[in-house]
C-alpha cells in the first residue's frame, strides 16, 4: 500500500533554535528563532526588547536639554550622532542659527564617530567570521579616536557632546593637529585589514553572493546607511539634505553593485577613505567665531512638529518631535533608529543560507541593540 | 627484566608526563602567539609573562563543578571525553623522538615501541578519536552540541580520506610501515619526503588542520556560530579531556607530520658533509625543534585567516584534496615504476 508520509526512521522535523539572547555573536541581546533543515535556515524570527529602556517615553518627561544625554544611550557605539540628530531637530523646530564654526565642529565629530563605528563593525563582522586578529585592530584605532573625543569633551563612550545651538565647549588648542595626525595613522592602517579580509579566499567565499538584495527590495524593505548603499541605491542624507557643514565639504558616496555582503563590506571601507577626506578639511577649514548661537536660557519651542534626519555611521538616523508650545519637554518624541529598519531586513536576507551565514549576516548590517530597544 | 619491563614502563611515563606538560605550555604558547599578533600582551599575571598560567588553569578546571544535564545520556556523556582523550595519548606510543642512545651501558630505545605497523596504529587509533566527539554532541541532548558533532562527523570521516591518501604516499617511498623504517628511509635516500612528496605534505598539511579541528576549520566548535560547539555542555575536568585531546592530537599531527615528511630526529641534509656539524644538536633536539615549528605554523594560521563553511569545507575536502591525493598516489606510483 502506498503511503506518503515518510518512514519513521527517517525523522525529517525541522528543528527550532534558539539563537540568543545570550549567545556569542548576536551583538548584545538580540533573540533570534531559527527553523533549521539541517543546517539551512527556512525561516528566521528576530526578537527585540530585551535592552528597552522606554527612552522615547522617558524623553517626554525630561526637558530639552536633559534629552541629548538620553540619546548618548541609543547607539551606544556612535554617540555623537545621536546628539547631533537630536539637537538639529530642536534647533530646526525653534529655527535657530547654528554658528559656522560649531557646525565645522558637529562634522569634525560626527565623522570621527563614523570612523570609530565602522571600526567596532569591521572587527566584530571579521571576529564572527573567524578572523580574530582584525578585531583587535579595529579596537586599536578606535582607542585613538576615543583619546580625540576625550580630550574635546571629557568622556569616552556617552559623549554628551553637544547643546542646542552650538557646541558646549570649543576645541582644545592643539586638537586640530591631533586629529590630523590621526587622519594618517588610521589611512596608514586600512590596507592592513585590507590585505587580511579583501583578497582573502575564505573572506571572499564567506562573504560573496551572500544575503544578496536587489535595490528595489532593499527600498521596501526599508533598508539605510551603508547596506541600501552597497545595493546600488544612491541615498545619503549627507549629499541630499546637507546638515552641518557637509554642504561645504567634498566627497563621494561609494556604491555597491550586487548588493551582497562582500559589497557591504567594500562599501563601509570605502567609507573610511571618505571619512577621513572629510575630516581632513573640516578640520583644517574649523572658522572664527562663537560657538554657541542666540539659543534661550529656558528651550521651549513654539508649538509644532518636526522631522529630521541625519546620516548616523549605521544607516539614516531620524527624530520626530511635537512641542505643545507651553511645556519644557516634548508633547511626543520618537527616534527612528537604523538599526531597527536594518534589522527588519535580517529574515528576508538569512532565509535559504546556512547557520554560518546567520552570523554572517548579523554583521553585515550592523546593528545595536540599545537603538533597536530604546 | 630490567629492559623488558622497566625501561619501557619509564619511558611510558616520562613521554605522558611530556606530552602532558607540552600540552599545558602549547595552550599558554598559543594565546601568546596570538596576542603577540594581534598587538596585545597575552597572560601576564601568574608568574612572569604569565609563565605559570597553565597550572592556574588546570587547578581552575579541576575545583569547577562537574555538571552532568538532567536530560543527558549519562553513560554515553561520562565515556565520551575519555574515548577523545585516551587515543590522542597512546598515538604517542609509536612516534620515535630519538634514533636511542646508550646510557649506564642498557640501549635505551628512542620511542616506546617500534611496531611495524606503526603508521597504521597511528591511522586506527587516531580514526577512534572521532566517535567521542560525535557521542559526547549527540549525547548532551541539546541542540547546538547535537549540530556540531554531525558537522564533526562528516568533517572528520572526510579528511580522513585525504590524510591517509597521503601517507600511502610516504609508504610507497619508504616501502615500510614501521615509523622508524620510515625516517631510516629518508636517511637512505637522502632527502626528506617533504621535498620529494610536496603535494603530499601540503593536503597533511591541510588534512591535519581540518583533522584537529584548529582553524579555519575548526567548525564543530565555531564559537560565534554554535557556542561552544560539541562540548557546550560540558564542564570541570570533562571539558578539559577534551580540550587536552585537542591539543595532544595537534601535537601527534605536527609529530607524524615531522617523522613522516621532515625526516624525524634527523639534522637537515645528514648526507651534506658541509652540514655534518649539525649532527652535534642531538636528535631528540631536532625532533623538537621540527615539531614546534609545525604547531607553530598552526597558531599562526589560527591568528590570520576567517574559518570555512561547512558546505565550503566539504567542497574543498572532496573536490579538491581527496582527487590531488590520489593522483599524487597515481603519479607517485608511475615514477616509482619508471625509474
Amino acid at each position: 500500500m502506498h503511503t506518503d508520509t515518510p518512514l519513521p526512521m527517517f525523522d525529517t522535523d525541522e528543528l527550532v533554535i534558539n539563537m540568543g539572547p545570550q549567545h556569542p555573536s548576536t551583538h548584545g541581546v538580540l533573540r533570534l528563532v531559527l527553523k533549521l533543515d539541517g543546517e539551512r535556515v527556512i525561516d528566521c524570527d528576530p526578537v527585540i526588547g530585551y535592552l528597552h529602556r522606554g527612552i522615547e517615553k522617558l524623553s517626554e518627561n525630561r526637558d530639552y536639554t536633559q534629552i541629548i544625554l538620553l540619546t548618548d544611550r541609543m547607539d551606544y557605539v556612535a554617540a555623537a550622532t545621536n546628539n547631533l540628530g537630536y539637537v538639529q531637530t530642536i534647533e530646526k523646530l525653534y529655527s535657530l542659527e547654528v554658528p559656522r564654526r560649531a557646525r565645522y565642529i558637529r562634522t569634525v565629530l560626527s565623522e570621527l564617530q563614523r570612523v570609530a563605528s565602522h571600526l567596532l563593525w569591521l572587527g566584530t563582522h571579521a571576529a564572527d567570521l573567524g578572523a580574530l586578529t582584525v578585531l583587535l585592530f579595529g579596537l586599536r584605532e578606535r582607542e585613538l579616536v576615543l583619546d580625540l573625543f576625550e580630550e574635546y569633551c571629557g568622556a569616552r563612550l556617552t559623549y554628551n557632546t553637544m547643546r542646542i545651538g552650538g557646541q558646549p565647549v570649543d576645541v582644545p588648542p592643539g586638537w586640530d593637529k591631533k586629529v590630523l595626525a590621526f587622519c594618517d595613522v588610521q589611512e596608514s592602517k586600512l590596507p592592513e585589514y585590507e590585505q587580511l579580509l579583501t583578497g582573502n579566499r575564505i573572506f571572499m567565499e564567506r562573504t560573496k553572493d551572500i544575503g544578496v538584495i536587489t535595490a528595489a527590495d532593499a527600498i521596501g524593505v526599508g533598508l539605510c546607511g551603508p547596506p541600501l548603499r552597497a545595493s546600488g541605491v544612491y541615498r545619503d542624507v549627507r549629499k541630499d539634505e546637507p546638515y552641518a557643514a557637509y554642504d561645504e565639504m567634498e566627497f563621494d558616496v561609494p556604491l555597491g553593485v550586487r548588493g551582497d555582503t562582500y559589497d557591504r563590506y567594500l562599501v563601509r571601507l570605502e567609507e573610511f577613505r571618505q571619512s577621513l577626506r572629510i575630516i581632513r578639511q573640516a578640520v583644517q577649514g574649523i572658522p572664527e567665531g562663537p560657538i554657541m548661537g542666540k539659543a534661550p536660557r529656558l528651550i521651549k519651542p513654539p508649538a509644532g512638529e518636526t522631522y529630521h534626519a541625519i546620516e548616523a555611521p549605521k544607516g539614516e538616523l531620524g527624530y520626530f518631535v511635537v512641542s505643545d508650545g507651553k511645556s519644557v519637554s516634548p508633547y511626543r518624541f520618537r527616534v527612528r533608529p537604523p538599526s531597527l529598519c536594518n534589522l527588519q531586513a535580517l529574515p528576508q536576507l538569512v532565509r535559504g543560507h546556512l547557520v554560518a551565514d546567520v552570523v554572517a549576516l548579523i554583521g553585515t548590517i550592523d546593528i545595536v541593540l540599545g537603538e533597536v530597544d530604546r | 627484566m630490567v629492559e623488558t619491563v622497566i625501561v619501557p614502563l619509564i619511558m611510558i611515563v616520562t613521554v605522558l608526563a611530556a606530552v602532558l606538560v607540552t600540552v599545558m605550555y602549547i595552550v599558554l604558547l598559543e594565546r601568546k602567539v596570538q596576542a603577540w599578533v594581534q598587538v596585545r600582551l597575552g597572560p601576564m599575571r601568574v608568574g612572569p609573562h604569565g609563565i605559570l598560567q597553565p597550572l592556574a588553569d588546570v587547578l581552575k578546571l579541576f575545583i569547577k563543578e562537574d555538571i552532568t544535564p538532567v536530560r543527558a545520556d549519562k553513560w554515553v556523556f561520562t565515556v565520551a571525553p575519555i574515548i577523545v582523550l585516551v587515543p590522542a595519548l597512546i598515538a604517542f606510543a609509536v612516534i620515535p623522538f630519538a634514533s636511542g642512545l646508550s646510557l649506564f651501558g642498557m640501549n635505551i630505545p628512542g620511542r616506546i615501541a617500534d611496531v611495524n605497523v606503526g603508521l597504521l596504529y597511528i591511522i586506527s587509533v587516531a580514526g577512534i578519536g572521532i566517535y567521542g566527539i560525535i557521542l559526547g554532541g549527540w549525547s548532551s541532548n541539546s541542540k547546538y552540541p547535537l549540530l556540531a558533532s554531525l558537522r564533526a562527523s562528516a568533517q572528520l570521516i572526510s579528511y580522513e580520506i585525504a590524510v591517509t591518501m597521503t601517507l600511502v604516499t610516504v609508504i610507497m617511498l619508504s616501502g615500510t610501515l614501521s615509523m622508524v623504517g620510515i625516517v631510516d628511509a629518508q636517511l637512505a635516500k637522502g632527502w626528506w619526503f617533504a621535498f620529494m612528496q610536496p603535494v603530499a605534505f601540503g593536503i597533511y598539511f591541510i588534512g591535519g588542520l581540518a583533522e584537529t579541528n584548529r582553524a579555519p576549520f575548526d567548525l564543530p566548535e565555531a564559537e560565534q556560530e554554535l557556542v561552544a560547539g560539541f562540548h557546550t555542555e560540558y564542564s570541570g575536568m570533562r571539558f578539559a579531556f577534551f580540550f587536552l585531546a585537542e591539543y595532544a592530537n595537534m601535537i601527534v599531527v605536527s609529530s607524524v607530520a615531522t617523522t613522516l615528511f621532515l625526516g624525524g630526529w634527523l639534522a637537515p641534509f645528514p648526507n651534506v658533509p658541509a652540514l655534518s656539524f649539525l649532527g652535534l644538536v642531538p636528535g631528540w633536539a631536532w625532533f623538537m625543534l621540527k615539531t614546534f615549528g609545525f604547531l607553530y605554523v598552526f597558531l599562526w594560521v589560527r591568528a590570520t585567516l576567517p574559518r570555512y563553511r561547512y558546505d565550503q569545507l566539504m567542497r574543498l575536502g572532496w573536490k579538491w584534496l581527496i582527487p590531488l591525493a590520489i593522483l599524487n598516489v597515481v603519479v607517485t606510483g608511475l615514477l616509482k615504476v619508471l625509474f
